[in-house]
């Protein structure tokens, strides 16, 4: 990519590119708004900006992130995401061919989860004032009526359940980007939620809260969950679900799982009563095949998150201060 | 004041000020003036006792002396002002005036072991007394453990339950009597009881192999036989008890049983760390280990600590009692149900928290009961609830003073006095760490510090630090002005305090880790607060430094008010954070790539055992780790270079067990070797300190592991040369600058090899040497240095 001077050129290639791979008929109407009917329900809308070292990472890159992420944040209200805006920012240099293979890859990953990509708009900045590519995303979804999924819904008695796996993604985002080498890749678990969560509604309809613990991890949501619901809760070391070679990557790091970032996962919480029934609908979906009750929502007004060990002690789950410094002497 | 002793005046009035309050000072004031023939009056208020006298000059001056001499064995008195009185009524008689009615706070004072009056009499068959597990007096027995509010009455203690019986409360309102207002008194008619039942709650009768006369379920609890004896039965058959003491809950076991020791290792899952002992009396102590008269005196006194002892190669007791360590923590029964259980046993039992693994220890019985339901064979519980959680102290001898490394049963919350220069100090809070935390606050030139609390990111342990805050500003009727938190952003203490002074609407400080511990060791000895310039060393596990990295090997010079940072021993990386606190060998291979290279070592000591072991690991992961900085902050621990060295040796190189571990077992291998020399260390000049390196010291040590040279030989050297360097740099960065003191804590100094040597080696190039005494040198003595540095800032 270029700047400056022969910008137009390079405007219109990419414009190009975006049309071939995301085509769509509100983009074909070449406006710069998408116009549409909202459908019936609440309207959903999430924004986020993605920025990502390496942009091209084992199990994706930069491209199906910023479109998993937001369709993401879109589904944890209930919604169902109907539509895309996509913002780019990309740098000097940026390879043409990587800037096709991420369009490529968030036109497919658009088309999974049944979102279009409906408006956009791209800029090129100075060669050293980028990481090669930005991507912010903003989706729009509908919410049925009848649905009231919030992060301030967590009562005491309620069960926390996640999807799957935790740490998979920050394991492998942090092995490429520093070269780490270890013997077994690990891959992100970037995907979107949005069919999972279509499921487990259709099978729990009074879900308390969902959320995707993305940065900051496990802990760090349900530190978020905690605080804004007014409870404490208590989680099971043992139930937590990780993967033998993320557990053994994260301990050679000396990175706890519970605070490293996943694309792929969700936190639900629901009636204590209604709990195998939602884990039941997540075992059955593909993306929640490990899922797993780990732990209940208590009262308490530190608001602490507490996690049984193995052994029967309980440690304090706290949000992070900064990186992960040790306290012990 | 001593001239208006002279005076001709008929009467004055003594305002005596240090630890008097609870301890039966009124009684003992009161007897003395009755014998002398003095009236006048004694109450408690809120700065001590003040005593009014009538009576003759050398009849008073004679008080005061007796008052002196015959001090109560709990009571330290630290000034008596004596002042001339006029202008009132000469009374009748001498009265011991309520300190209810007065309204004003008595003091809570520290446990106290069984004095000697109450032993002789639960072990005499005539006293009323008689094996009653409950004995106490105003010289001795439960005192912290137990006080729920102030004042510190009966009815604010876990004895409110229990009503005293005609002949208890005569006792307890005789002035004569050493029972007079002892707010836990009790006898069998009256006071709490002991049983002994399983996990069920079943009582336990007889022990399993004895016949039962009847069915242990059908027989009434107290209508058993003699729980205690039955209860020392099953200890000789190696079953395992937990016990509820004063302060806590043990677990105890037949410290001469191996299987007994194992067992109660798999159901503790305390792999490692030593069990503490329980002695009858010095004679059983002396079969195993050397006592001095100093450690005997530490061993008898009130606070009856754990202390740390060598063994004397004589009787030897199970390796798995303290495995790779060269002491043994022993102590003698503090409580008169210890001393009933311990009666018939001339060798030892183990003693050690009734906890699993890393949980604070239990202290009532239903948790007894549920959470050591799986660790104990039986349950030896009593109906006195212990309120707050006291730990054992531990003590050890060290360069010839008793030394606290753990202060909580017997010594908080006793007040220590601050120095000269801090009377005017406001109420302050000072937070303390995030491992062996404890609370400081202070008020009225006193510091008060609280008992060990433990691990505050164990949640049962950070909700107790939390109702112990409360706890000791009401006891003391704080009113806080300041909170000092440690600027580490991740401390549950530094959480806990940033919380309540942003509630409370409090001033709040930051106070560097290395900075407090220098101050506390200038607290612990009385240093004025606008003493000369010292030079502080802090050589210390791990604590958060003012760039953001992880300091531990640091000198400072300054007082109270500024401690700047002048030496640090050389930044290292440490691979993985928190799992190279947990793994020695990371520190060993970081300790490589900084003074070596992984390359060059290779080349140069292709041979040696620990370079296959290195080649095993995933080196090549963590070598990218600490170049790229992934989770491999810098630091310039000391604790971390004793890890290292013991992971070279092959001591602990996977993984410690307990914290220090590694260390611990390092200076154990050369107990009583004498090295010809020690390892060198090179000092550089850096833009803003001097940087003690160690690397030629790694040279020396991996070209003496190439030569054969024996790990207790090696472990000798590495001392000497670390107490050699660390003396030579405070000798040079002191004399540069006039000083004439060096001041030593951080938790590295427990370290006796090591201490000793840095503290003789000062000593013998005519520097002032301040040590640890009263508080711990390891973070356990933080809050102390971080509430007098705050209080110094605030006196500016
Ligand atoms: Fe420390
Ligand atoms: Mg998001
Ligand atoms: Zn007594
Ligand atoms: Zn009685």
């Amino acid at each position: 990519l270029t700047h400056g001077s022969g910008g137009r050129a390079m405007a219109q290639l990419i414009d190009e590119l975006f049309r071939r791979h995301l085509d769509n008929a509100l983009l074909a109407q070449g406006n710069d708004q998408a116009l549409f009917q909202p459908p019936p329900g609440r309207l959903a809308i999430s924004t986020d900006g993605h920025v990502i070292a390496p942009l091209f990472f084992p199990g994706g890159d930069i491209g199906c992130l910023a479109v998993h992420g937001t369709v993401n944040d879109v589904a944890m209200s209930g919604a169902r995401p109907l539509y895309l805006a996509a913002g780019f920012i990309l740098e000097e240099g940026l390879p043409l061919a990587d800037l096709a293979r991420i369009v490529r890859s968030m036109a497919q990953a658009a088309n999974e989860a049944g979102v279009a990509v409906v408006t956009g708009d791209t800029k090129v900045v100075e060669r050293g004032k980028g990481d090669g590519c930005f991507i912010t995303t903003t989706g729009v979804g509908v919410v049925p009526d009848g649905i009231d999924i919030s992060g301030d819904r967590a009562v005491p008695g309620d069960a926390i359940l996640v999807s799957g796996c935790l740490g998979d993604h920050g394991v492998a985002i942090m092995s490429r980007r520093e070269n780490l080498g270890f013997e077994t890749e690990i891959a992100s678990d970037t995907a979107a939620l949005h069919d999972l969560v279509a499921a487990m509604i259709a099978a729990v309809p009074e879900i308390h809260c969902l959320r995707d613990p993305t940065r900051g991890g496990l802990a760090t949501t349900l530190n978020e969950l905690a605080l804004q619901s007014g409870v404490g809760m208590r989680i099971h070391e043992p139930a937590i679900p990780v993967r033998p070679e993320v557990a053994a990557a994260c301990e050679l790091l000396g990175l706890d799982p519970l605070y490293v970032a996943n694309e792929g996962k969700l936190v639900a919480i629901c009636p204590a009563e209604r709990a195998d029934t939602l884990l039941m609908a997540m075992r059955s979906h593909p993306k929640g095949r490990d899922a797993a009750i780990i732990g209940q929502v208590i009262e308490d007004p530190h608001r602490f998150v507490q996690m049984e060990t193995a052994f029967g002690g309980s440690r304090i789950v706290d949000w992070l201060a900064g990186e992960q410094l040790p306290r012990i002497c | 004041s001593a001239s208006s002793a002279e005076s001709p005046v008929a009467a004055e009035s003594i305002r005596v000020r240090g630890l008097v309050q609870g301890v039966g000072f009124r009684p003992t004031v009161w007897r003395l003036a009755t014998e002398l023939g003095l009236q006048g009056s004694v109450r408690n208020d809120g700065e001590g006792v003040l005593v009014t006298l009538w009576g003759d000059a050398d009849a008073r001056n004679a008080f005061c002396e007796r008052l002196r001499r015959d001090c109560p064995p709990l009571a330290r008195i630290d000034a008596l002002e004596r002042t001339p009185l006029s202008g009132q009524d000469r009374p009748r008689g001498f009265a011991i005036v309520d300190s209810a009615a007065t309204s004003v706070q008595t003091g809570v004072v520290p446990d106290a072991a069984v004095c000697d009056a109450c032993a002789a009499e639960i072990a005499d068959p005539a006293n009323r007394r008689f094996r009653y597990a409950f004995t106490n007096c105003t010289h001795c027995g439960p005192r912290l453990s137990i006080v729920r509010a102030i004042p510190y009455d009966r009815a604010n203690t876990s004895m409110a339950a229990f009503r005293q019986c005609p002949a208890c409360a005569a006792e307890y309102a005789d002035p004569a009597d050493r029972r007079f207002h002892a707010q836990p008194n009790a006898c069998p008619v009256c006071g709490p009881r002991v049983w002994l039942q399983d996990a069920d709650g079943q009582p336990v009768d007889q022990p399993a192999s004895e016949p039962a006369s009847q069915p242990a379920s059908q027989a009434a609890i107290g209508a058993l036989a003699d729980p205690i004896a039955v209860a020392s039965r099953l200890l000789a058959q190696g079953r395992i008890l937990a016990l509820k003491g004063i302060g806590g809950v043990h677990l105890a076991c037949d410290a001469t049983n191996p299987a007994a020791i194992a067992e109660l290792r798999r159901r503790k899952r305390r792999w490692a760390k030593p069990f503490a002992l329980m002695a009858r009396d010095l004679d059983v102590i002396r079969r195993y280990c050397t006592v001095t008269p100093a450690e005997a005196d530490l061993l008898r006194s009130p606070a009856a600590p754990i202390v740390l002892l060598a063994p004397n190669g004589g009787e030897g007791l199970p390796s798995g009692l303290a495995p790779g360590q060269h002491s043994l923590g022993f102590m003698l029964p503090y409580s008169p149900l210890h001393r009933l259980l311990l009666q018939d046993w001339s060798v030892p039992l183990v003693m050690t928290s009734g906890n699993s693994s890393d949980e604070p220890q239990c202290i009532n019985n239903d948790d007894t009961v549920r959470r050591l339901g799986d660790l104990a064979d039986a349950f030896l519980l009593h109906d006195r609830d212990i309120v707050n959680r006291v730990d054992d102290s531990v003590a050890r001898i060290m360069d010839g003073a008793p030394r606290l490394l753990r202060r909580a049963r017997g010594h908080a919350p006793a007040p220590l006095r601050l120095p000269e220069g801090f009377v005017d100090a406001s109420p302050i809070l000072a937070m303390g760490g995030e491992l062996k935390s404890t609370l400081c606050l202070v008020q009225h030139g006193q510091a008060v510090l609280s008992q060990h609390l433990g691990d505050l990111h164990e949640t049962t342990t950070l909700l107790e630090y939390e109702r112990t805050i409360a706890l000791y500003r009401a006891l003391l009727q704080h009113r806080t002005q300041l909170v000092v938190v440690d600027a580490h952003p991740g401390y549950h203490s530094g959480r806990t305090g940033r919380a309540l002074a942003a509630a409370e609407g409090l001033a709040l400080l930051e106070v560097q880790h290395h900075r407090a511990h220098v101050a506390a060791v200038l607290a612990d000895n009385g240093w004025p607060l606008d003493g000369p310039p010292v030079l502080g060393i802090a050589l210390d596990g791990s604590g958060y430094g003012d760039d953001g990295s992880i300091w531990g090997g640091e000198c400072f010079i300054g007082g109270y008010r500024q401690l700047t940072r002048v030496a640090h021993l050389q930044p290292v990386a440490l691979p993985g954070g928190t799992q190279a606190i947990l793994e020695p060998w990371r520190n060993l291979f970081a300790q490589i790539v900084a003074g070596i290279g992984w390359e060059a070592f290779q080349r140069q000591y292709p041979d040696l055992a620990i370079t296959a072991r290195l080649r095993q690991r995933p080196v090549a992961v963590l070598s990218r780790m600490i170049a790229a900085g992934v989770n491999s902050p810098m630091t310039s621990s000391c604790g971390r270079l004793f890890d290292a060295v013991a992971a070279a040796l092959d001591i602990c190189a996977d993984g410690i067990r307990y914290e220090g571990q590694a260390a611990i077992e390092l200076e154990s291998l050369c107990q009583g070797i004498a090295p010809d020399h020690g390892y060198a260390f090179a000092l550089r000049a850096d833009t803003a300190a001097l940087v003690l390196d160690p690397s030629p010291m790694w040279r020396q040590l991996f070209d003496d592991l190439a030569e054969g040279v024996e790990a207790p030989l090696i472990s000798a050297r590495f001392h000497a040369g670390l107490a050699d360097a660390v003396v030579g740099l405070g000798a040079r960065l002191a004399s540069a600058r006039g000083i004439d003191t060096l001041a030593l804590s951080g938790g590295v100094f427990q370290n006796r090899t090591l201490f000793e040597r840095v503290s003789q080696g000062l000593r013998a190039r005519q520097f002032k040497v301040l040590a640890h005494r009263q508080v711990p040198s390891n973070d356990g003595g933080l809050a102390l240095g971080q509430a007098a540095m705050a209080a110094a800032r605030l006196l500016r």
